[in-house]
């Protein structure tokens, strides 16, 4: 075990070579690029036995990469922003065709206007399309969820492709410390892929993607329903075997100080680092402020928000906006507890989130005007 | 003649309309290519009456994800065979006109560009039949559909179908050739050299369209043979580089014989006819002086 000082872009490269995928279809856009360039340096010096299709478009780049798990082998893919957008129709087809592909997101704003800084609007535009969403706080957390998404994925209760998300710049740009576990311990951890249900074999011939009319949609749709509240007890406990082999524990959310918290401040990604300092020192200060991280987004985990949130006020900050109805971890969160509860649009385009935003967020909260709110917006 | 594998790749029972031409070639394609093949579709005519859930006409391993990506899936399943060691089953892609010349373009450029060991078919029944008979880049000159209707100011597409022959060609790949259902000894010739072809071939079939085309079912083969004698349609191919045109047609029959049996062409005009007429006669002699 090695611990290198990375960027979350190139620890997510490291994981995803000792996940050792067989196809990686690809196209470049930032700031995912340094992903794809990594995982391109690995095969070219013959570390990565993988093929590497460098796709025309993220719109083909999900689709061999559909192509490749429906054939039935292991792949990997990374995209942002722009590019997810591209690809919205076959991200949606790979859920609906239940391949386990594992898609790193370097969380990006969308157009226009044009900007290729980090907010998470991109990730959460395809909220609804069956994918497993986990959204990482750190470079060590990125490399870590990064080599348990395949094994979530390829779960055979769950069978359904994950999305690493990542804050584009904050964390693919910046560098820490993150320990690469050993190839052979990932190995032991994440073995190979036997595709029980979805494979193109000559010997043993199947059809993929058939047309389902009225009579059959609904169940087959249903059945995406099951397997992402399968995989809420599935990412627990590979986040817990996880732990147990290497350390560090991973489950649906982080509390951090929400036990007696009057205040409870909900977000996802890098932004919770920055929360709890603040928090460290309002909580010195007296305030009865905690964090409360939601680390999988999709399946949405209501039932550990509901035992995490006790009758706190909540404050729930989004880098995202569902224009004139508010953030999305704002509006699922409504959905799924009676607490009072306020939405903070933050950061949209890359716009900066200080200590002293979190800090106004949590004044704000005391005395509530509005159910949403912008934070950090010019005069 | 060659042999002829009688087992059918394409079972029977499908629900495609009486006298369909996309399911000939495809059937036909596949007895070429025998059982140790892997198809996958763009949406269309051909995966909506194959693959009504939880039925389907595939006798071989079969996928289908979207309209405009069957050259990118079709990639990533050869890339995954590969990975798995299987370098010799052969892998077919299977679209129609609209998927292909119009919104697939772009994927299967990428494909053929990259040198896929991909056979990528198109089966042109000339517009969006799928949807209800609208124009696509594929639509010959004067023939009326829903988008391109002839009317007080219209005689129908006022554009020549695209030449994916040559786009393909352009990006120098081992294999190309035009085709027709009414040929099927060529066709299927065709598909072993694009089976045989070191890296990415492109075979573009033309299938009269009973219900597009507006003529009786039972007419299919004849409109084929019509559209190939008139040389409104040119079979060739294009073998590393080399064109040779495949059927001579000495003894031509007037454009006019074709088009009058369908009901898209039924409102032209002589001059209108004679432009067509004009037009397949320039193709056929490029293609015959291009021809060694």
């Amino acid at each position: 075990m090695v611990v290198k000082v990375i960027s979350s872009a190139e620890a997510i490269a490291e994981a995803a070579k000792r996940a050792r995928p067989d196809v990686i279809p690809v196209y470049p856009i930032t700031p995912q690029t340094k992903i794809s360039e990594k995982l391109a340096d690995y095969v070219a010096d013959g570390e990565l036995d993988a093929h590497y299709i460098k796709v025309e478009s993220e719109h083909s780049a999900m689709s061999a990469a559909i192509g490749a798990s429906g054939a039935g082998v292991r792949v990997f893919t990374a995209t942002s922003s722009q590019g997810l957008a591209y690809m919205h129709e076959p991200v949606f087809a790979a859920a609906g065709m239940r391949v386990p592909i594992v898609m790193a997101d370097a969380n990006r704003a969308l157009s226009s206007p044009i900007n290729i800084w980090n907010d998470q609007q991109d990730s959460l535009a395809e909220r609804d399309a069956g994918w497993i969403q986990i959204y990482a706080e750190t470079g060590q957390e990125a490399f870590d969820t990064t080599i348990q998404a395949f094994k979530i994925a390829e779960n055979k209760n769950v069978l359904l492709p994950v999305m690493v998300c990542v804050d584009g710049f904050i964390l693919t740009h910046t560098v820490d410390p993150v320990e690469l576990i050993d190839q052979e311990d990932i190995d032991e951890f994440l073995p190979p892929y036997e595709p029980e249900h979805s494979y193109l074999d000559p010997e043993d011939p199947m059809s993929l993607g058939t047309l389902a009319d009225p009579d059959h949609y609904m169940e087959i749709r249903h059945d995406i329903e099951v397997a992402l509240e399968n995989a809420k007890d599935v990412i627990t406990e590979v986040g817990q075997e996880f732990g147990e082999k290497f350390g560090r524990s991973y489950g649906l959310v982080e509390e951090y100080k929400t036990e007696d918290a009057e205040i409870i401040l909900m977000a996802m990604g890098s932004i919770c680092d920055t929360i709890k300092d603040v928090i460290d020192q309002q909580r010195e200060a007296g305030v009865k402020v905690g964090l409360l991280r939601v680390r999988v987004y999709r399946p949405f985990p209501k039932e550990a928000i509901k035992a995490a949130v006790g009758d706190a006020t909540l404050a729930v900050l989004d880098k995202d906006i569902s224009f004139s109805a508010g953030g999305a971890l704002y509006l699922d969160t409504k959905s799924a507890v009676d607490n009072p509860t306020y939405n903070y649009i933050v950061g949209l385009g890359g716009r900066d989130i200080t200590p002293s935003h979190i800090e106004e967020i949590i004044e704000k909260t005391k005395n509530p005007e509005k159910d949403v709110e912008w934070i950090g917006l010019k005069e | 003649m060659i042999d002829i594998d009688p087992k059918e790749y394409l079972a029977p029972g499908h629900r495609a309309c009486a006298g369909c031409g996309a399911t000939i070639a495809v059937r036909l394609a596949l007895k070429a290519l025998g059982p140790n093949t892997v198809a996958v579709s763009a949406t269309g005519c051909l995966e909506v009456v194959t693959s009504p859930y939880p039925e389907t006409s595939w006798e071989i391993p079969w996928i289908h994800v979207a309209f405009e990506n069957a050259s990118a899936v079709a990639s990533g399943v050869e890339e995954a065979l590969k990975a798995k060691g299987k370098t010799d089953t052969n892998i077919i892609v299977i679209g129609g006109d609209g998927g292909t010349t119009d919104i697939g373009i772009q994927s299967l450029s990428g494909a053929m560009e990259r040198g896929q060991n991909i056979i990528y078919m198109c089966y042109d029944n000339e517009a969006y039949m799928n949807t209800g008979i609208q124009r696509s880049s594929s639509t010959p000159f004067g023939a009326s559909t829903t988008t391109s209707p002839a009317g007080k100011n219209s005689f129908g597409e006022n554009r020549f179908k695209k030449d994916m022959a040559t786009i393909m060609a352009g990006h120098g790949i081992p294999y190309v050739a035009t085709a027709c259902v009414s040929e099927p000894q060529d066709l299927m010739n065709k598909v072993k050299k694009a089976a045989e072809a070191k890296g990415p071939a492109y075979i573009h079939v033309l299938q009269p369209c009973a219900t597009g085309w507006g003529y009786d079912p039972s007419k299919t083969i004849k409109l084929g043979k019509l559209a190939v004698d008139s040389k409104a349609w040119v079979l060739y191919e294009i073998d590393n580089g080399r064109i040779n045109v495949t059927k001579k047609i000495t003894n031509p029959v007037p454009v006019k014989d074709y088009l009058s049996m369908q009901k898209r062409f039924k409102h032209l005009t002589e001059d209108k006819i004679e432009i067509i007429q004009k037009h397949a006669e320039e193709k056929y002699n490029q293609l015959i002086a291009l021809s060694e």
